[in-house]
């Protein structure tokens, strides 16, 4: 387990000076820089703010300095908004993100599993009929027609939620079921699957043979096999979880690191942008080295290999 | 058959009929089937590969997978009382690994891989209410000597994929044995494993069939088996039974065909230097039901009428009875 | 040794090809989801052949007004007309589908067959490099792309589908892998047909099939991308629209005028759906799996 870790930790660190790397020449062959909208500047003040982020240094030296302060963990200061550094604004919206992504999160898992399991015994009847169709469609809806659909029925038409913000507890609920909606649908369909193929297997026969009720059979027998591709999904799901975030921290106004991306964006706000970019990538990746830690945790045979 | 007898009886089947309603038809897997089987005694079940053998003793332990499977008719009485087949599922669960244990054909995917060898040992025990957890592993520990796995107090903490075949199949009779049932189903237990480990394993039954007095039936194509363990053989040929004797007397005096044809099938019968006899031709497709004999198309005395009409199973001798009226 | 057989194969592969195409026949939602499809992009490419739909034109007088008889779908806020906007958009989305897709199916097939083929510790290396792409946020990286580089159509192609490879590389790989095991291939080399001839001749029309199949997978997905990108507003430009721009736009007005936010929403949950059951079809049409080792 140990050795998983530290292998995984090695090979991360030079995925993440490639992707540090990457960016900072792909914005420095960036075409028109951050100030090039504000026109009035003199080139005196200009010199002197280019001076002021080291812009003046030849390439090569503002790479290395940005590769240092890298390693220190620091992202260097924002282009855009004078006296913030890109740490103090990604731990500032940071946490927003990560709620709504935890809620969302929670919600799909949540609903996945009992449509799924429900689906799994219940097979070829009503019961896995309506959850299943009802995952068809959750697959094929991008959040950003979900999201405004929601909107109307929910906040316009019948006014139960507000349609913007972040403050009250149930300013939660139609972000985190939009942007869950997609991962429930694909949970339950896996779930289904998974366990409709552990259902099959011989080893059920067994359980059933020593007397064991249908519960158990599925809470102790079945549930640990079946949940192994749901497992594995929760990686790549976290990975969509960021990039949905985007579009639903703008939909619904949430105060939160999509919103903050997408600002930046607009703002050529570059080491905002890239500050933002490599936050996301170390966030990934460690997150799914822990659903890797969980899975073989899961899984007996892989934890002798 | 006195009152008496019948009251002695263990388990008794009667009429047992299953199916499967697959796509390409339904299969009738088990059809009509009685037996009965005393304490304490050894029953063997003898027939070709899908005669229907394992799905006569999934109908009893209630694990006929449904859909496709279906129970069409049938009762099965359990020590005089329940009705496994009619019963409700708490009846059921009450008896099955508790008084009833089975012991299935492969033992590589018997066992869950995602369960410590312990806790699946234990379970029976712990469903059944019958030890306290700690208790339950002592027994687990001394079951597993008992069936002869080595250093079992460490490796009763491995998961399945760490033994072999023949380990993981006395796993297999630990598990079975623990609560110390009354019947023992064993579905063939050692066709998959190598002929060495198939001997240690009829073995070891057979010496904790004579420790516990339990009852066993013991499935198998392989009548040579039988001949040294079993008191009494019953033969299924597709679906159907269709001669049952006690053993010495089915040896000593075949009727049915299908009987004659397995016995001269056994290799260590037959002189040395001879070509292995295999019967010629196919088991039928149990979806297109013949309406006679099933076996008569592969039948060396097969006559017209063979075809035209089931024949019944008829008494021949005493507690020998045959389902072939030429013989 | 006789030579290996073409003939019998190019006869094994028509049939094949045939029964499947029965069996997609017979799949009803396959079967809609292709004729929407269809009848879709010949809409949307016959489009500026069609008097009296434009996309641009203006008519401020009219305003945003709901479906009528003679504006189907309504008007927008500046009185263009919706269902030409939304063919329009049709024709981006569905281009940007399809070349973005064309070049994701390229580096995938590229990729995969080099290092199934090749094998050994180079396919290792490949598969593991894969694995860690994998974990990365591209579609943030796309982002960081158009943020620097501008929007342009088609740096959207290529970074789109520089994207979407991965899935293919890994399925290709593991066709080649099963194939490479196969005997005609062993034929082939025993009687010293250089490599590349080998995966000409033998491999591609093997590893066809399967590239159809989850191309067709890869289409919704590339055009989801395009509409995530342009909804953020980095993708497609105004006064072009994809999709995507129309549901931001819709989604900008969703309660005073729902039906701008409706039309282009369900005309592209609908093509997604189709796409979607179509590749499912397809799949089980020509009985193949994914096998991913
Ligand atoms: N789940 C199922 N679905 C359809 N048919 C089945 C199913 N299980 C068993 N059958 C059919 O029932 C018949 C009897 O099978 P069974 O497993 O009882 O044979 P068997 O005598 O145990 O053979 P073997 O020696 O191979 O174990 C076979 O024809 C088989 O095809
Ligand atoms: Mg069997």
């Amino acid at each position: 387990m140990l050795r998983l870790i530290t292998k995984r930790l090695f090979e991360t660190i030079p995925v993440l000076f490639i992707v540090a790397t990457l960016t900072f020449f792909m914005m420095k062959r960036a075409p028109g820089g951050p100030f090039d909208s504000e026109k009035q500047t003199t080139p005196e003040i200009r010199a002197q703010i280019e001076a002021q982020y080291g812009l003046d240094k030849p390439v090569w030296q503002q790479y290395l300095d940005y590769l240092g302060h890298l390693a220190q963990g620091d992202l260097g200061p924002s282009f855009k908004y004078a006296g913030w550094s890109v740490n103090e604004l990604l731990w500032s919206a940071f946490p927003v993100s990560l709620e709504l992504g935890l809620y969302a999160l929670a919600f799909a898992l949540t609903f996945g599993l009992i449509a799924g399991i429900i689906a799994a015994l219940r097979k070829n009847t009503w019961g896995d009929y309506v959850p299943m169709s009802f995952a068809t469609f959750g697959i094929c809806l991008p959040t950003f027609v979900t999201g405004p659909l929601l909107l109307l029925v929910f906040a316009s038409w019948l006014t139960w939620f507000n349609a913007s913000g972040w403050e009250q507890p149930r300013d939660r609920v139609l972000p985190a079921i939009t942007l869950g909606l997609y991962y429930t649908a694909y949970v339950a369909r896996l779930t289904r699957g998974g366990m409709l193929e552990i259902l099959s297997q011989d080893f059920i026969r067994t359980a059933r043979a020593k007397g064991a009720s249908e519960w158990r059979v599925v809470w102790r027998h079945s549930l640990r096999g079946g949940l192994l591709s749901v497992v594995s999904f929760i990686g790549p799901a976290i990975s969509g979880l960021v990039t949905g975030s985007l579009v639903v921290e703008s939909i619904y106004q949430i105060p939160g690191l999509g919103k903050f991306f997408v600002m930046a964006g607009f703002n050529r706000d570059y080491t905002m942008v890239m500050g933002t970019v490599l936050f996301y990538a170390v966030l990934i990746i460690v997150m799914n080295l822990l659903v890797d830690i969980v899975q073989v945790w899961l899984n007996p045979k892989l934890r002798f290999e | 058959m006195s009152a008496l007898q019948k009251i002695e009886m263990l388990l008794e089947v009667k009429n047992l009929k299953t199916s499967f309603h697959t796509r390409n038809g339904i299969v009738r897997a088990v059809n009509d089937v009685s037996f009965a089987i005393a304490h304490g005694e050894t029953l063997g079940i003898v027939g070709e590969s899908g005669s229907g053998k394992s799905v006569t003793c999934y109908s009893l332990m209630g694990l006929v997978p449904q859909p496709p499977g279906r129970i069409e008719g049938g009762t099965a009485i359990f020590a005089g009382k329940t009705d496994l087949l009619n019963c409700s599922p708490k009846e059921l669960n009450a008896i099955r690994g508790r008084r009833m244990a089975m012991i299935f054909q492969d033992p590589m995917t018997s066992l869950n891989p995602f369960m410590r060898i312990e806790d699946q040992i234990v379970e029976p025990l712990l469903i059944h209410g019958l030890a306290s957890r700690a208790e339950a592993v002592r027994q687990a520990v001394q079951m597993l000597e008992h069936v002869g796995v080595p250093d079992a107090a460490k490796r009763i903490r491995s998961y399945p994929h760490e033994f072999s075949g023949g380990m993981r199949q006395r796993v297999m009779i630990a598990m079975a044995l623990i609560t110390k049932p009354d019947l023992l189903i064993a579905d063939e237990p050692t066709t998959a494993l190598d002929v060495t480990v198939q001997a240690q394993i009829l073995e070891l039954i057979k010496r904790l069939q004579a420790e516990t007095g339990m009852a066993v039936i013991w499935i198998t194509h392989d009548l040579g088996v039988v001949a040294g363990f079993c008191r009494r053989v019953q033969v299924m040929y597709a679906g159907r039974i269709v001669e049952t004797a006690p053993t010495e007397k089915l040896f000593a005096n075949t009727r049915h065909p299908y009987t004659r044809a397995l016995q001269k099938s056994i290799p260590a019968l037959q002189p040395k230097g001879t070509e292995l006899y295999t019967i010629p031709g196919m088991p039928p497709d149990l979806s297109r039901p013949t309406g006679g004999c099933a076996f008569a198309p592969r039948c060396e005395i097969a006559r017209p009428e063979c075809s035209a009409k089931l024949p019944e199973l008829l008494e021949v001798g005493l507690q020998h009875c045959s389902r072939c009226p030429f013989t | 040794m006789s030579p290996p057989q073409p003939i019998t194969e190019v006869e094994a592969g028509h049939s094949l090809w045939q029964d499947a195409w029965l069996r997609l026949r017979k799949n009803k939602m396959a079967v809609a989801g292709a004729i929407f499809v269809l009848v879709l992009a010949l809409a949307s490419l016959t489009a500026p052949f069609m008097p009296g739909l434009s996309y641009s034109n203006q008519n401020l007088a009219l305003g945003a007004t709901a479906p009528s008889a003679a504006h189907w779908f309504g008007t927008d806020d500046l009185g263009r007309d919706q269902l030409s906007r939304l063919l329009y958009g049709g024709r981006v989305s569905l281009s940007v589908g399809l070349a973005a897709t064309l070049v994701s199916v390229l580096i995938g097939v590229l990729f995969g067959m080099i290092s199934g083929y090749i094998g050994g510790r180079l396919d290792a290396l490949a598969m593991r490099f894969v694995d860690i792409l994998y974990a990365l946020p591209f579609t943030i990286f796309v982002i960081l792309l158009m943020v620097i580089y501008g929007r342009n159509i088609y740096l959207l192609f290529i970074a789109i589908g520089a994207v979407e490879w991965l899935d293919m590389a890994r399925i290709v790989r593991g066709q080649v892998l099963a194939l490479k095991k196969q005997e005609f291939v062993e034929a082939a080399r025993a009687l010293g047909l250089r490599k590349r001839r080998i995966i000409l001749r033998h491999m591609i029309p093997n590893v066809l099939g399967i590239v159809i199949v989850f191309s067709t997978l890869i289409v919704p997905r590339v055009m989801l991308t395009e509409a995530f990108l342009s909804f953020l507003g980095f993708g497609v430009q105004a006064p072009q629209a994809s999709w995507g721009t129309l549901i931001q736009d819709g989604a900008r007005s969703w309660e005073e005028f729902p039906w701008l936010l409706f039309f282009p929403a369900g005309c592209f949950s609908l093509t997604l759906f189709s796409l979607n059951f179509l590749g499912d079809g397809l799949r089980d049409a020509l009985d193949v799996r994914a096998s991913k080792d």
